[in-house]
């Protein structure tokens, strides 16, 4: 049993944790490298089925191919795929690109609480209809209990002190000071009402790890993370007025696995080309403990 | 002495060659007293070998200028504001660094008594630990307590560094002192340390590079000895054992697979195995090993999350263990010793219903009594506590709702471990030590047998569920003498009879004068009498029906007897008259007597809460 087996086992056995405990339960889909390869391992887990919901916050600012690739995964994997959004906050103009707000007003506006709105229910759902293969509002408005999320430890420091199942509040506010114990494969999955718990089954991975397995699993992923020609590629998907690319020749997941071996980034954090991590001392940590993933 | 043992090794592993296809990851704790400089040692072994990220060290130390306080090396990881402010490690950070051999996660755990559970759930991810002393605060309260966590937790390898050795004047005989101190303490807690090495996380002796000042010592730095650590094998040569995480079936995808899925704690598993499900004593046979996207396999071993298709149908559930027919069993019992540690805010207590989790199961526990408790930081024992406070370490008597399977310390280690929730929270974990007999023992091995021999019909609970439109369930009707519980317990069979439900009324006599008759009228049999009872009744539920069983003044224990006998869990009680003359927990509770219709109409709302009866349209 090599690394990669051992993680990824490990986090099948969560995902049939989080499963078998939590009634409501949904997977945040960001489009990202990470939470594919989570959706992956859920087809794992569950024999090539998704069991639950997969929710996706769409600030209406993700780069075009992210949302077509969302939708062709959809169609052809069959997902129960669920979009939610700040509606408010984008009709208002309250967003950066509109000069509504800062970078940081804006992450909370568009993906914090778009978030805290569409995991409890309070705001719209649209929910994909494979006979129709259009979106439509979603009739469900129970609130989701437990919602697995695709962070990794390596990608910051707050994130370096998540627990698998972690618990939070009813404002969505994650506690870090006061986080339970969690040990030997037991979880946190008894929950008071009005709270809900997230669910990290790729904590241990590495970003070498996620596209070590890429390759191994030969896992489709957006053409975005590779240099098309112009000698640039996106390392970390976000909002196209925040994302930035880096420099790098990597065509395919066999160059970008070479890339990072060779240590051209290791010295660079993978979320430098995100902006909203600097705009004050510890922007991200801010972000996350009021409910940013 | 230790200083030869570490050269030993170092020369040991040079031998071994660097494979970069296959880098395998090692996860070390660092734990110990509070300001002994855990934090301070991760800091440097990042920054000496060249592991941070870029900037990231002059960001730090002009953060520091900007504030004008002193630069730490600790504040590069402690990467949390809170932290940051109050300079303790508050939660276990991670970093990764890497050698030739392979690459490290450092688990940064908090030394300060109040974070001790952040320590537990640093540790437990680890393989190794770091243990930390200051030199010249020499061996604190926690520096033993982590110790013995560690012990408690399953961790073997530890090295001990003794810290602020430019505090001491780098002498020799201080460090020697605190190694042979030290190593008492580990001795009583059977721990034998890999060694102790003399360090300064400020200065940097002994972490990656060699110190120049302390020529006395000749043996490895700390990442020197790192790659020296070994890694855990996975238990492949042990009995096989699966716990179930659940059984799936995907039928509105169009998928007709059975499968029971969960991953293997220990040995190996073949398809055609004979396999004994743990506690029921249900057995099958593996038809077939399930993968995703893989070609399936025929085999699989300690590890590997899996799934399994059985020969036969039968009813089984998460929590259940799997076992090789031909292999040791595991033990099975409701009172159990156990050694557990307790991190809750409040004491552990007796009389309190508790969460106790085990492998994949789940089951309510009581705390019967406490045996002694143990001061973890000096290894002294208080007699005669009632309750277990939190960090305290005690040994104790559990009692169970109900019977569970798993291992003894000494077997499987990881299947006799578990943890205990309060209010939510996780808030002790431990091992059992030993399986206690309880009032059920006794009927549990006849069960246990009768459910081995069992021959199975080729019809499914499923399929005679779908047909009946019910699940099979028994309904108890306990209560004083002549209260009118036969008169519920008929009344409210017709009343189900004519919404066509497969439904029966089995009076105590029926059974008494037939089946008992043997036994009748004889001393101290009202525990067989019961059995029979359940005997029977496991029989006509077996046939998919709603059994109604009036019973006179059913205690607790009669009750636990009849749950243990019947193979499901779908049990009612219904206590009828205004005295509760026993200590019996029931369903519902019945005062008038006369009220017939609202007795049945409150019986079949729990039918349908319990999902035993449904509209056929439902399901
Ligand atoms: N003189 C000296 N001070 C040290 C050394 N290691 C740590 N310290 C200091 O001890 C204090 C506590 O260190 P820290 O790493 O935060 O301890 P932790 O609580 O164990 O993580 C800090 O002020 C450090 O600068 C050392 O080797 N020598
Ligand atoms: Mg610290």
């Amino acid at each position: 049993m090599n690394h990669l087996d051992q993680l990824e086992n490990k986090s099948v056995y969560i995902l049939r944790e989080a499963y078998a405990n939590f009634k409501n339960l949904g997977m945040l889909w960001s489009i990202g490298k990470d939470s594919t390869v989570l959706l992956w391992l859920a087809r794992k887990a569950f024999f090539g089925h998704v069991p639950f919901p997969l929710v996706h916050i769409d600030t209406k600012y993700k780069i075009t191919e992210m949302i077509e690739y969302r939708d062709k995964l959809t169609r052809e994997w069959g997902l129960n795929m669920i979009y939610g959004m700040n509606e408010q906050a984008l009709s208002d103009k309250q967003t950066f690109p509109d000069k509504g707000a800062d970078r940081i007003s804006c992450c909370k506006l568009l993906k914090t609480h778009a978030l805290k709105q569409t995991l409890s229910g309070q705001g719209l759902r649209y929910r994909f209809n494979h006979e129709t293969l259009e979106y439509e509002v979603d009739t469900n408005t129970e609130a989701f209990t437990g919602i697995i999320v695709g962070v990794r430890a390596d990608e910051e420091g707050s994130r370096s002190k998540e627990r698998y199942f972690s618990a939070r509040d009813q404002g969505n506010i994650w506690d870090i000071g006061d986080q339970p114990p969690e040990f030997w494969n037991q979880y946190k999955t008894d929950f008071a009402a009005g709270t809900h718990v997230r669910i990290h089954p790729l904590l241990d991975w590495t970003e070498l790890n996620i596209w070590e397995y890429i390759k191994r699993e030969n896992i489709p992923t957006v053409s975005l993370y590779y240099n098309q020609g112009d000698g640039r590629r996106y390392r970390s998907l976000g909002c196209y007025p925040c994302t930035s690319s880096v420099e790098s020749c990597a065509k395919n997941v066999d160059e970008i696995i070479e890339e990072l071996k060779t240590g051209k980034f290791s010295n660079i954090a993978e979320r430098s080309g995100r902006a909203q991590d600097k705009d004050d001392g510890g922007g991200l940590e801010t972000l996350r403990r009021e409910g940013y993933m | 002495m230790n200083s030869k043992k570490v050269e030993s090794i170092v020369q040991k592993s040079d031998d071994i060659s660097v494979d970069e296809t296959a880098r395998e990851t090692m996860n070390i704790v660092v734990v110990g007293h509070v300001d002994h400089g855990k934090s301070t040692i991760v800091g440097r072994l990042l920054a000496d070998t060249n592991s941070l990220p870029e900037g990231k060290l002059a960001q730090v130390k002009s953060n520091c200028q900007r504030n004008s306080k002193p630069f730490e090396y600790a504040f590069l990881i402690d990467a949390l504001k809170d932290e940051q402010t109050q300079g303790i490690t508050i939660d276990s950070a991670r970093v990764f660094f890497k050698t030739n051999k392979r690459d490290y996660i450092i688990i940064d755990a908090p030394g300060h008594i109040e974070f001790l559970k952040n320590m537990v759930t640093g540790s437990s991810r680890a393989e190794a630990a770091l243990l930390v002393i200051d030199a010249k605060e020499g061996v604190q309260e926690n520096s033993r307590r982590h110790g013995y966590m560690l012990s408690m937790l399953g961790i073997k390898q530890i090295v001990v560094l003794v810290n602020k050795m430019d505090c001491v004047s780098y002498r020799k005989d201080i460090f020697e002192r605190i190694v042979e101190e030290y190593s008492r303490f580990l001795l009583k807690i059977n721990i034998s340390p890999v060694c102790f090495i003399p360090v300064s996380g400020r200065e940097g002796d002994n972490i990656v590079a060699v110190s120049a000042v302390m020529s006395w010592y000749k043996a490895t730095t700390v990442l020197g000895v790192l790659d020296f650590l070994k890694k855990e094998k996975t238990s492949a040569n042990q009995v096989f054992r699966m716990p179930i995480q659940g059984v799936y079936k995907f039928t509105k995808c169009g998928d007709t697979r059975r499968i029971v899925a969960g991953t293997i704690e220990s040995g190996t598993i073949k398809v055609g195995d004979n396999v004994i499900f743990y506690p029921s004593g249900k057995k099958n046979k593996v038809k077939t090993i399930e993968a995703f996207n893989k070609s399936m396999r025929e085999e699989s071993s300690a590890g590997y999350a899996v799934g399994l298709t059985l020969s036969e149908q039968s009813y089984i559930k998460r929590g259940e263990i799997i076992v090789k027919e031909n292999e040791e069993a595991p033990q099975i019992a409701s009172r159990i010793k156990v050694n557990l540690f307790w991190l809750g805010k409040k004491p552990m207590v007796k009389r309190k219903d508790y969460i106790f989790k085990l492998g994949t199961e789940k089951v309510l526990a009581r705390l019967e009594k406490i045996e002694r408790v143990i001061d973890a930081s000096n290894l002294k024992s208080v007699e005669a506590k009632e309750e277990i406070n939190r960090h305290d370490v005690a040994e104790c008597i559990l009692k169970l709702k109900r019977a569970i399977s798993f291992d003894l310390v000494d077997k499987i280690v990881s299947l006799s471990r578990f943890v205990i929730v309060a209010d939510y929270e996780i808030s002790g974990g431990g091992i059992i030590r030993e399986a206690l007999p309880d009032g059920q023992s006794w009927v549990r091995e006849k069960v246990f047998m009768r459910n081995c021999k069992w021959e199975k019909s080729n019809i499914s609970q499923e399929e005679r569920a779908e047909k009946y439109n019910q699940k099979s369930a028994v309904i108890l009707v306990t209560g004083a003498k002549d209260v009118g519980k036969k008169r519920i317990a008929k009344k409210l069979e017709a009343s189900l009879f004519s919404l066509d439900r497969f439904v029966y009324f089995l009076g105590i006599g029926n059974v008494l004068y037939g089946v008992d008759a043997d036994i009748k009228g004889k001393a101290d049999v009202k525990q067989e009498h019961i059995r029979r009872l359940a005997e029977v009744s496991n029989i006509l539920i077996d046939s998919g029906m709603i059994l109604i069983v009036p019973a006179i003044e059913l205690t607790q224990d009669n009750l636990n007897l009849i749950k243990t006998s019947v193979n499901i869990d779908r049990i009612i009680t219904i206590w009828v008259g205004g005295d509760i003359t026993t200590d019996i927990e029931y369903d519902l509770r019945v005062d008038n007597v006369d009220d017939l219709d609202n007795v049945t109409g409150q019986v079949k709302r729990i039918l349908k809460n319990k999902g035993i009866i449904f509209d056929s349209a439902k399901e």
